[in-house]
Formats: structure tokens, C-alpha cells, sequence
């Protein structure tokens, strides 16, 4: 063998103690659950509990709703803040920027904790609510509470992606467009929107996919909230039902890994949920 | 239209802008000042404190020890196999490596509850691991390996190594010789970049972690959901300070360097 092909077979070798220690710990393990999945009284249909069970369709409804309502949201919000951010110049605007990503290493259960402060029993919204309307109001300990919690998380996330790809935008087209006689709303839907798509279904797909499944803001706000990551959670621990919760969490992770797939595909453009 | 007259627009953007990083910053300024004061429910007025804090540590010092633990293991781990991993990935493209580089990515695109479960009917019923830190260990590795090698093959790709390595090739260096001084100090940045990410997941990661856990493995992560669920206001807020102490610093750190790995456009 010549020397350049020897150097290309120990580069290849190189990538071996990582592929061993991912085929022993994921690779093989997944295999088991699958397994474990189809190995129920129902043996493989419980694959197809998550529509044919009416509780586990009902989880997996509010869990694609959760997690849907979240990614409008924080697209909405991270547009308006990004563009602003990105277009303005102002004393105090890096510090406004280093405010949005301070919840970047944030853990779910760190961000549950946030929300009841923030908004349960003794929280901030329920004193000015009473102080402002005589009625104390709290909203941490449910869906409400669990959708302010996947905002909180998200909105980071997604602004950074997109006030990156703002600033790659090309002035001169908006200019162009404008001295076309676009208004402002036109130049938005015509030309700003357009150019930030591959960014918004990239950053959208991994909001989306994080928050279904998302575990730890659940598990401390509530742990009746009725969401498929809480349900695998409970079937395994409390009912000991391990091929239900294998089965429902290779669902569950098929859905993640196919949303971020297909937004891949569609945007062209490097997707990884993140944590 | 002069500097100054902002048409309505600019101040509903504002406005929104503003909110949104209210809703960011306040609840975290709340946590602060709720593990510090005697008494949330009566507030301020009770007195500032630091007792919480000092119940914090007598409570869960074991939990910080165990995270850093693990995650200065975890990033061991991922420096020892995931730069080479890397390397590797950088040097021959093709069908199998990029397949290779999608599946690491699956264990961070489906959610942990489905890894842990996984490793937990594989290989929870050999004892020694489950009840040792490595089997924890073993999940976050999973978790942060993907960002590692990322990281680090995104600066070999940027810095032309194949034409730095001819260069030294040509001047006689072996293959690992080339290694060891000219592949990894290029890729410095990367890797650098790479650790501060694995440990800032790794100390918060939950998750997985929780899944995991033993009552004699518990991580910091781990140790604030069971204060959160059984103890006192104050001192979950505390305890949530600790973490904030140890993790923004590491946040601020890793945008640092993600930044300065960044190929510069010429």
C-alpha cells in the first residue's frame, strides 16, 4: 500500500473507539427497545397505541398542540426582537442581547422553577395581578405554566439563529424594494420573510422538536400535566408498564428525529435539536 | 423623515423587545434575590441573608462534586474519542462517514427520556454500573459527543489541513507526527470551543441524568428538582444560585470561544 493510502486507512481507524463506544451505548440499546417495545401483550401494536389508545392519543394532541403553539410564538416574538436588535443602534443594546441568551445553559427543571416564581403561588404576575385587580392569578402549575416555560427556553435558541442570519441580510434589496414604492409591511412579507425562511424552519424545527420532547420543566412544574414525555415517564416508573413506555418513546423519538429531518431537508441548511 | 420622528412601528418593536427580555431576565433576578432573603412570602423587608446558601451546601455540596466530576469525565471522554472521530471525518468523505456523522447526531435529535430508557433495559441490570457514576457518565457522553466533534470538524474543514499536512509531509513528518503538531493546534479553537459546550451541557444536563441517577449518584441538575419538590422557596432559590454561579461564567466563556472558532470570511 502507498503511503497516502495507509495515512487515509488510520484516519479512517481514528473514528473507530468512537464508533465502538455509540454502536455499545446507543446503537445497541436502541435495538433493546425496540425489542422491549413490541415484547407487550399487544406485542407489536404498541407501536400503534399512540392513535389507537384514546389516552395516549389525547397525550400525543396536546403535546404536537404544546409544542406547536411554542414554535408560532417564539418565531413571532424572536422576529420582532431579532430584526430590532439587529436593525437598531442604541446605548445598551449589547447588553439587551446578552440578556436573550442568558438562558442558553438553563435545564428544563431550572426553567420550571423560573415559571412557578414567576407566575405561581406566590409569583410575581399573582401579586401585581392582585394589586392590580384585587384577584390573585396563577398559571404556572398546568399547560399555561408549561407553555410559558418552552417560551422562556426556546426564545434564545431562535433569536440567536435569527439575528444571524438578519445580518446577512442584503440591505440594498430592501432599498431597492422600497424605492419601488413597497411598504413597509410588503417589504417584510416580499423580502425580509422570504430570505430568513431557511432560518426560521431550522430554528423553528429544533424549537419544535425540543419542545416535544422536553421533560424537565414538566416534571417540576406538575407531573399530571398531560404531555407524551410525562406519560412515557410515568408508565415506566409508576405502573412499571416498560413496553408501553419503550414503544411510546420510539414513537415519540421518530417524530423528533423526522421533524428535524424534514426541516433539513426543506432548509437546506445544518438542524440539531438542542437540549 | 428626520433621525428623530420614529414612525409608531418602532416603538411597538420596542416595546416587544423589551418585554421579551423582561420576561428572561426577571424571573432569574427573582431566584437571586428570593435565595438571599430571610423570608420570600413577607419579602425584602424580612432582611438579606445568606443561610439559605449555607443550608444549600451542608444539603447538596455532594451534588456540585459529582457534576463537576462527571462532567470533567465527560469531557475526557469526548477529547479522547471525538477529535479523532473528527480528524476522521475531516480527512475521507464519503457514504459511511457522513452516515457516521448523522447517527451521532440522534441521541441530541431524540429525546433523552428515549436514550436513558434504552441504556437502563440494556444494561441496568448490571449492577456495578448502574449504581456507579459511569452509568450517567455514559449518557452524557452521548449527549455531548455530537457538539465535540462538530465543532472540531467544522475548524478542520475551515483551516485546509490537507495542504498544511503535505506541506509537513513533504518536509518528512509521519502520520502521527503530523497529528500531534499540525492538526491539533489548528484545530485549537475548535476544540476549545468544543469543551466549554460539552461541559455547560453536561453539568446541566436533566434529562437523561434524571433517568439515570441512583440516590447515591445524584448531580446538581438532579439535586435541584428534589429542592424544588421538597424544600423550602428560599433554598431552591439558592441552590439555583449556585448553579447560576457555575454556569454563566461557563456560558459567557463558550459563546467566547464559538465565536473565535468561527472561520473568519475573507
Amino acid at each position: 500500500m502507498d503511503v497516502a493510502g495507509r495515512d487515509r486507512t488510520r484516519a479512517l481507524a481514528l473514528a473507530l473507539p468512537a464508533l465502538v463506544v455509540f454502536a455499545a451505548f446507543w446503537l445497541l440499546p436502541m435495538v433493546r427497545l425496540l425489542h422491549v417495545g413490541a415484547s407487550g401483550p399487544g406485542g407489536i401494536a404498541a407501536y400503534a397505541a399512540v392513535v389507537t389508545d384514546a389516552q395516549y392519543f389525547k397525550s400525543l394532541v396536546s403535546t404536537v398542540a404544546l409544542s406547536a403553539a411554542t414554535t408560532v410564538a417564539t418565531l413571532a416574538l424572536s422576529l420582532v426582537a431579532g430584526l430590532f436588535l439587529q436593525r437598531n443602534r442604541f446605548p445598551g443594546r449589547s447588553l439587551l442581547v446578552s440578556m436573550l441568551t442568558l438562558p442558553l445553559a438553563f435545564p428544563g427543571v431550572v426553567v420550571g422553577f423560573l415559571v412557578i416564581l414567576f407566575a405561581g403561588r406566590q409569583g410575581l404576575v399573582g401579586d401585581l395581578a392582585e394589586w392590580l385587580f384585587g384577584e390573585k392569578l396563577v398559571f404556572a402549575y398546568g399547560m399555561t405554566g408549561l407553555f410559558t416555560g418552552y417560551l422562556y427556553f426556546s426564545i434564545p435558541r431562535v433569536i440567536l439563529t435569527l439575528m444571524a442570519s438578519i445580518e446577512k441580510l442584503d440591505p440594498a434589496l430592501e432599498e431597492a424594494a422600497r424605492s419601488l414604492g413597497a411598504s413597509t409591511w410588503q417589504v417584510t412579507r416580499d423580502v425580509i420573510l422570504p430570505a430568513l425562511r431557511p432560518a426560521m424552519l431550522s430554528s423553528g424545527a429544533i424549537c419544535f422538536a425540543t419542545a416535544m420532547g422536553a421533560f424537565g420543566t414538566a416534571f417540576t412544574l406538575a407531573t399530571q400535566i398531560n404531555v407524551l414525555p410525562i406519560t412515557i415517564y410515568n408508565e415506566f416508573t409508576n405502573y412499571a408498564n416498560f413496553p408501553m413506555a419503550a414503544a411510546l418513546s420510539i414513537v415519540l423519538g421518530f417524530i423528533t428525529w423526522a421533524v428535524l429531518a424534514l426541516a433539513r431537508s426543506a432548509s437546506g441548511a445544518g438542524v440539531a435539536a438542542a437540549a | 423623515m428626520s433621525a428623530r420622528a420614529r414612525p409608531p412601528r418602532f416603538w411597538v418593536q420596542a416595546a416587544i423587545t423589551l418585554a421579551v427580555c423582561a420576561f428572561l431576565v426577571v424571573p432569574v433576578g427573582l431566584s437571586i434575590l428570593a435565595g438571599l432573603t430571610e423570608n420570600f412570602f413577607v419579602g425584602l423587608r424580612s432582611g438579606l441573608t445568606l443561610r439559605w446558601l449555607g443550608e444549600v451546601w451542608s444539603l447538596y455540596a455532594g451534588t456540585v462534586g459529582m457534576s463537576v466530576g462527571i462532567a470533567l469525565g465527560c469531557l475526557a471522554v469526548t477529547l479522547a474519542i471525538g477529535v479523532p472521530a473528527a480528524y476522521s471525518l475531516s480527512r475521507v468523505q464519503n457514504r459511511w462517514t457522513r452516515l457516521f456523522e448523522e447517527l451521532l447526531v440522534l441521541p441530541v435529535a431524540i429525546p433523552g427520556l428515549a436514550t436513558a430508557l434504552a441504556l437502563i433495559l440494556l444494561y441496568g441490570g448490571w449492577r456495578e454500573l448502574r449504581a456507579s457514576p459511569v452509568f450517567i457518565l455514559v449518557g452524557h457522553v452521548l449527549f455531548t459527543l455530537p457538539f465535540m466533534v462538530r465543532s472540531v470538524l467544522a475548524v478542520m474543514l475551515a483551516v485546509d489541513l490537507r495542504t498544511l499536512e503535505e506541506a509537513a509531509a513533504s518536509l518528512g513528518a509521519g502520520f502521527w507526527r503530523r497529528f500531534a503538531s499540525v492538526v491539533l493546534p489548528n484545530a485549537m479553537p475548535g476544540i476549545l470551543a468544543g469543551s466549554l459546550m460539552v461541559v455547560t451541557l453536561s453539568l446541566g444536563e436533566f434529562n437523561l441524568t434524571w433517568m439515570l441517577h441512583t440516590p447515591l449518584t445524584r448531580t446538581l441538575p438532579v439535586g435541584l428538582a428534589d429542592s424544588y419538590a421538597s424544600m423550602r422557596l428560599e433554598i431552591g432559590s439558592a441552590y439555583t444560585l449556585v448553579f447560576f454561579i457555575i454556569i454563566i461564567p461557563l456560558l459567557v466563556a463558550m459563546q467566547w470561544a464559538a465565536r473565535r472558532a468561527q472561520p473568519r470570511r475573507a
